[in-house]
């Protein structure tokens, strides 16, 4: 671990102590959305497409009604016309996305749900449900869904952001286009141009929790949901929506969640519980099994990437062109305009155009994954970059900090950078041992770098001194990754108690103030700022409850090190424990809430090396030595920064060397199992070393800038050019995998 | 006045315009005075953005200051994961 500014004298903020939430996760006790059972509830079971295109023509669900044990029998007309309501097309596309209406637009989309007394029943009435599809010509690429005369999704889909406007509907959603200076101004500026094409595959998150949620409604029209989510209170927005009943009418409960990376940051079985459990009259758990997690809910996008980059011989960058097309899936929304941000966003380059499509096709609606649309881009550019590199004879790390984005930097996407970290993480790579360690037969050594933003948004936070003097902090987000921790570590710090002290919790929609998803990297700053503005009116409250018991005037009293103390040392202090066993003799209770919507959102950089060796003989791809770092701005859990460095890195080499959807000609998805959808295990890895770079935000009370995405940006580039320095191949098309590597060998061998 | 810059995106709003100086006191009527000045745009800012002023990204900042000196560029709104 490498800091770059000390640690200023923290107590607490920066250790490494035990999680609060380990015990009840390796003894089996922690409640995850399955786990949970109420009386006379009821199994669900949701009837898919088997189709990836097609008119839905009728359903008969009269036989599977009349089955023994079954309860309700649901459709898409039990939900709400939201188009015909004028609601807004992307509430529109949630609904139908939720569940299909006049089309399945893809293999897997729900077309009607059961709810039955036990599984078998539940599962053999799903069966029963006769469906007359038309089937539809279908496309899978964002090649044949661009393609002319390319069958259409949505018959009035007319592309945005072109000028002038399409006359005809086509499967091109938007475009996105950032651009400066003069391109061709700046390529005749270029010693050495490199000009390359990518692609890459859908890939999932693969969370190992799949999805689950209980319903429970009420007769009076309120209902209660319990499910694995990032945001309970999106959940809750979401499914009052398709439902269209007022969000005050569900009461949402964030089960403990097995994983999400922005995978469970969108509905999927909530609204269809509630309105199983409406028309049963008893409550309904719906949960997916690995096969309906892969066909039903969001990967992230497959792309085509086209790459022009120009370079002096003295290694500046003078022109980039980028050309980028990204799946949406079912639905417009994919991640191709942050891809569009944040492609160039690492690099100060004066002449650059860079063109953004979002293609819908038939396949699941995408769904955010770790810097959704950042990790692709990378891949090729970062690709391109140690082209460049190599094509002037320098090193890769030199050319990325002559170019390197620093504070004051015109950022690509527009705004000027204020303090970031991104020279620091390049310097610690180059100085760490592992970047001049010997490589072995058939190994290579590559770099790559990343740039994400995170997110502020808004968050609240409850603080509750209990009667003895410890302390409960309750917040409305989803601990996807360590926030809990994070949060006690902050409030021990503000308060002066110890950390085991503090009992951080996660509420319910209606036990804590509105806070968005567990996402963009965003709750250890957002969240935590809102722990600590509640914390630092706590204090407040404790000063002025000792100054009334000593009779002075509050500003005489200072909080230090847990305790009340007189400025001149008059009085004996009092404790936080003094204070809360006496707190309704002088005002009651002492709690505290803050809300916030948060500012200063610090961006995130990583750079990475790898060592690879590649088999000749077999294609295969071993990584044999891997380091990242990344700027954490300041690491609140170092324990919990690590995970979220290293988790980003292996799912990076899962999407660079194994992971991607197959499907067959029909669009049916080939591998939905983890059998065939190959991630990587522990026995696949070497240990990923991690270096923690703190440049702390200035904008954070604790300097916090947001971790848990910008890790998965840089691996697959990486992985690729350690490959090419072991073989001299360049690999342009994920997943690496063992027969693309064999087959360019032998290419490059003929 | 502020200097408002605009991504080759949002152009298609502002007639290939790509920066211009506006006086508001704060988002909400910055936002206004473009509408004004390019109808059409206000709706698309007023949904489909996060604006950054003087190089912070804020979302649904409706009532922040612009300062008289100030640089804003207005962003597509983005999902983390």
């Amino acid at each position: 671990m490498a800091l770059t500014e000390e640690n200023p004298g923290y107590k607490w903020v920066g250790t490494r102590p035990i999680r609060p939430d380990g015990l009840e996760k390796v003894t089996g006790k922690a409640q995850f959305g399955a786990d949970l059972t109420l009386p006379g509830m009821l199994y669900g079971k949701i009837v898919r497409s088997p189709h990836a295109h097609a008119r839905i023509v009728a359903i008969d669900t009269s036989a599977a009604e009349s089955m023994p044990g079954v309860k309700a029998v649901i459709t898409g007309n039990d939900f709400p016309d939201l188009a015909a309501n004028g609601a807004h097309p992307s509430a529109i596309d949630i609904s139908h996305n939720a569940i299909a209406r006049d089309k399945v637009l893809y293999e897997g989309h729900v077309v009607a749900a059961v709810a039955a007394v036990t599984r078998e029943q539940a599962a053999a009435a799903a069966n029963a449900v006769e469906v007359t599809y038309e089937v539809l010509p279908h496309v899978l690429t964002v090649d044949d869904a661009m393609a002319e005369n390319a069958p259409l999704l949505h018959e009035g889909m007319i592309t945005k952001g072109v000028e002038p406007t399409p006359e005809q509907p086509s499967n091109v959603a938007s475009r996105v286009a950032h651009e400066r200076g003069d391109l061709e101004q700046g390529f005749g500026e270029a010693d050495v141009v490199v000009e390359q094409e990518f692609t890459t595959k859908p890939v999932h998150q693969g969370y190992i929790e799949p999805h689950a949620a209980v319903a429970d409604a009420n007769s009076d029209g309120r209902a209660n949901i319990w499910c694995s989510s990032q945001g309970h209170f999106q959940m809750r927005a979401d499914t009052a929506s398709v439902l269209g009943v007022s969000q005050g009418t569900l009461k949402v409960t964030a089960a403990e969640i097995g994983g999400g990376f922005g995978g469970k940051t969108v509905i999927y079985l909530e609204p269809i519980a509630v309105r199983l459990s409406q028309r049963a009259g008893r409550p309904v758990k719906l949960v997916m099994d690995r096969d309906e997690v892969f066909r039903a809910t969001g990967p992230t996008s497959g792309t085509r990437m086209k790459i022009k980059m120009g370079v002096s011989n003295d290694g500046k960058l003078t022109a980039a062109e980028v050309w980028m097309a990204f799946e949406a899936g079912a639905y417009a929304g994919g991640p191709v305009g942050a891809a569009g941000m944040t492609v160039l966003a690492p690099y100060d380059i004066p002449h650059f155009l860079v063109e953004g499509y979002d293609v819908v096709c038939n396949k699941p609606r995408v769904a955010a994954y770790r810097a959704p649309g950042a990790p692709m881009a990378a891949f090729a550019v970062e690709s391109v970059l140690d082209d460049l590199a190599r094509a002037i004879d320098m090193d890769p790390i030199d050319l990325r900090l002559a170019n390197a984005a620093v504070e004051g930097t015109q950022a690509a996407y527009g705004p000027k950078f204020p303090r970031i970290g991104f020279v620091e993480t390049l310097e610690a790579i180059k100085e760490h041992p592992n970047y001049t360690a010997e490589l072995g037969p058939n190994q290579g050594r590559g770099v790559a770098a990343g740039f994400w933003f995170n997110a502020g948004m808004s968050s609240s936070a409850t603080v509750h001194v209990n009667e003895n003097g410890t302390a409960t902090v309750v917040t409305g987000s989803p601990d996807i990754g360590g926030s809990r921790q994070s949060m006690a570590l902050m409030a021990a710090e503000e308060l002066g108690i110890p950390y085991e002290s503090i009992k951080p919790v996660v509420a319910d929609t209606e036990t804590v103030g509105f806070t968005d998803v567990t996402g963009g990297s965003r709750v250890t700053l957002a969240t935590g700022a809102a722990v600590v503005d509640a914390c630092r009116i706590v204090i407040d409250d404790l000063r002025a409850r000792a100054a009334k018991t000593w009779d002075v005037e509050v500003d005489q009293v200072e909080w230090v090190d847990g305790q009340a103390q007189h400025v001149d040392g008059s009085q004996p202090p009092l404790s936080l424990n003094d204070l809360a066993a006496k707190s309704a003799r002088t005002g009651g209770p002492i709690s505290a809430n803050a809300s916030l919507n948060a500012r200063g959102v610090g961006a995130a950089f990583s750079t990475q090396v790898c060592d690879v060796e590649v088999d000749p003989e077999t294609g295969v791809t071993q990584v044999v030595r891997y380091l990242t770092a990344q700027d954490a701005g300041r690491a609140i859990s170092p324990d919990y920064v690590e995970g979220q460095m290293q988790g980003g890195v292996v799912q990076g080499i899962g999407w660079g060397l194994n992971e991607e959807y197959v499907h067959d000609q029909n669009g049916n998805m080939e591998n939905p199992s983890f059998l065939d959808y190959r991630m990587p295990v522990a026995s696949d890895l070497p240990m990923i070393e991690c270096c923690i770079i703190e440049v702390p935000n200035p904008a954070h009370p604790y300097g916090v800038r947001g971790v848990g995405e910008v890790g998965i940006v840089p691996p697959m580039a990486a992985l690729g050019n350690a490959i090419k320095d072991a073989t001299g191949v360049r690999m342009t098309d994920l997943p690496m995998s063992p027969i693309k590597v064999l087959e360019a060998l032998n290419e490059q061998s003929d | 006045m502020a200097k408002v810059y605009f991504s080759a995106g949002l152009r298609e709003f502002t007639g290939g315009v790509s920066q211009v100086q506006v006086e508001a006191s704060n988002v909400r009527r910055l936002v206004a005075a473009l509408d004004d000045m390019f109808p059409g745009i206000g709706e698309r800012l007023s949904e489909g953005s996060s604006v950054a002023i003087d190089g912070e990204i804020l979302t649904d900042a409706d009532f922040e200051s612009v300062p008289d000196d100030a640089e804003v560029h207005f962003l597509d709104i983005l999902q983390g994961g």
